[in-house]
């Protein structure tokens, strides 16, 4: 074969393979899309369920949600960004900095389970939490912990050196340097690390079964000690273990419909902050 | 006396014997060109002058600098002071992602100067300084980012004389720029000598001979001579001098 089949044969594989991964893509989305778009109503985005489930709406999930990605990215994201930090521009080179990265990257090959579990033992039982929107929050911001540490990490890498010698050459700290140049020129890459926790933790059925989740309430929680119903873990009691499910399973297209949707929303809105941030720090 | 003075001064990188018994002095209000060939410790021995150094792991530095007779590697010293005291431009323009105002600004903001009137002042004062002002006055709300390469050398210059040092550190600053550019930067270079210590590594010969009072040439890690430019280029004493002004190596 010559170079130039060579070539084109290995393009063609490469495309082929670009292309079934888009198409999966399109495929579940569109079969949630074309199968969930009909049960949207403002009905049932703002009404509690109703006849064991079967009919009414999910607010009580959606806002459950909410509560849990609020409550997780307020614990997750400036532990994560800090611990970040320190990693990358304080901690010398060094069998300490070895340690916490080899840690950081063993938390998140752990599976969300083993979260769940540790997270209804140290949280719900033994610190009394309970089963609580806490306790969730969390054991949900412990499993995305790892993921910001790594992308704040990554986006202070990317911070050419040549801005932080500037700042050292006039005399700044090492902290005027980080806080006034490498964090500005970091943030819309460590906001990236915020939209795939926020995307994350939406999903995560796992972490919540033993900590928050509800099967279902008849009232909105109170304080972050009560239960609350989310989204994941709605869509799997009404596939599975609803009183009805072949009554409820408009209702669980439905749910699948507003959790994407929550996912895309969160993207989108987050991409538009980076894009926001990159102009404001004059990148061009 | 001498500005800087440098004696029996030893650095290694780890293993590396990086800079050998180094004595060298400087006078004030002079412009000191350091040359010779990649590698030969021209831009370690800058780096010394204002203790850049101390940012790579495992350098190890033996004997004293003194700058205005003061050693600055003495225990006590605020590296913050001496860095206001000795401002550094380095090879490849490296202004901040920030407005062409705040980039002249920053050296004074993080020294603590929050004044608006004086900050205003010094940022105009030192675009003039840097022969920019004509070329920004109508943009200091802009990116930095949107000025050509030789505008952004300058910027940096500027930024550097913000904070009002008396001796100015200069790394190749001419050597990503083109022959325009450069060409300003070289009047430039001779119109700040009035007011500051220059010292400049190039590996321009043209160029240390336009711009420099002193010439020192390094040869891997020593100094081999050091003189008045004009000798170094018309009369030098040693052979590798002479076989690296004229190229025959570098």
């Amino acid at each position: 074969m010559n170079k130039k089949i060579k070539q084109q044969t290995a393009f063609w594989i490469f495309r082929i393979m670009s292309a079934i991964v888009v198409l999966f893509l399109v495929l579940i989305l569109g079969f949630i899309i074309s199968k969930g778009i009909g049960v949207i109503s403002w009905k049932f985005l703002t009404m509690m369920p109703e006849d064991g489930m079967t009919k009414g709406g999910i607010y009580p999930a959606i806002i459950g949600t909410f509560y849990l990605v609020g409550g997780s990215m307020l614990f997750a994201f400036p532990i994560g960004v800090m611990s970040g930090i320190f990693i990358h521009e304080y901690a010398p080179h060094g069998h300490f900095k070895n340690f916490v990265q080899l840690m950081t990257n063993n938390l998140a090959g752990v599976p969300s389970i083993i979260f769940g579990l540790f997270g209804m033992s140290l949280f719900v039982n033994k610190l009394h939490f309970g089963d609580s929107i806490i306790a969730g929050s969390l054991t949900l911001g412990l499993l995305v912990l790892p993921i910001v540490i790594r992308t704040t990490e990554e986006a202070l890498r990317s911070v050419n050196d040549s801005f932080r010698l500037a700042s050292y050459g006039l005399g700044a700290s090492k902290l005027q340097t980080i806080w006034r140049v490498v964090l500005p020129i970091a943030t819309p890459n460590i906001i990236t690390g915020l939209i795939l926790s926020i995307g994350r933790v939406s999903g995560e059925t796992a972490p919540i079964l033993f900590t928050v989740a509800a099967y279902y309430l008849p009232n909105l929680p109170t304080s972050m000690y009560d239960q609350v119903m989310a989204l994941p873990y709605h869509l799997y009691v009404l596939t599975t273990s609803g009183t009805n499910i072949k009554e409820s399973r408009d209702m669980a297209y439905g749910t699948a419909f507003v959790l994407i949707m929550i996912v895309l929303i969160a993207n989108l809105i987050a991409n538009a902050l980076r894009k926001f941030l990159s102009k404001k720090v004059k990148m061009n | 006396m001498y500005k800087i003075e440098t004696k029996d001064i030893n650095l290694y990188y780890g293993d590396h014997h990086a800079l050998k018994n180094i004595n060298l002095q400087m006078k004030a209000n002079t412009v000191t060109a350091l040359i010779g060939p990649s590698g030969c410790g021209k831009s370690t021995y800058l780096r010394l002058l204002n203790r850049m150094n101390d940012l790579i792991e495992n350098v190890r530095i033996e004997g004293t600098v003194l700058i205005d007779n003061k050693n600055i590697y003495e225990r006590g010293i605020k590296i913050d002071e001496l860095r206001k005291k000795v401002g550094m431009v380095f090879q490849k323009p490296n202004p901040f992602p920030k407005t062409i105002f705040e980039n002249v600004a920053y050296g004074l903001r993080v020294n603590g100067i929050s004044n608006k009137d004086y900050i205003e002042e010094r940022v105009v004062r030192s675009l003039q300084n840097a022969v920019l002002w004509d070329e920004v006055k109508d943009k200091l709300k802009k990116s930095a980012f949107e000025l050509s390469g030789g505008q952004q050398q300058r910027l940096c210059i500027a930024r550097a004389l913000a904070i009002e040092p008396s001796i100015i550190l200069m790394d190749e600053p001419a050597s990503a720029l083109d022959p325009i550019s450069t060409a300003k930067i070289e009047e430039l270079i001779y119109e700040l000598k009035d007011k500051y210590t220059i010292v400049i590594v190039t590996h321009n010969m043209q160029q240390a001979a336009r711009v420099s009072d002193r010439t020192a040439f390094f040869y891997i890690g020593e100094l081999i001579e050091y003189n008045d430019t004009k000798e170094i280029f018309t009369n030098p004493q040693n052979q590798r001098t002479q076989n690296y002004i004229t190229g025959r190596f570098g």
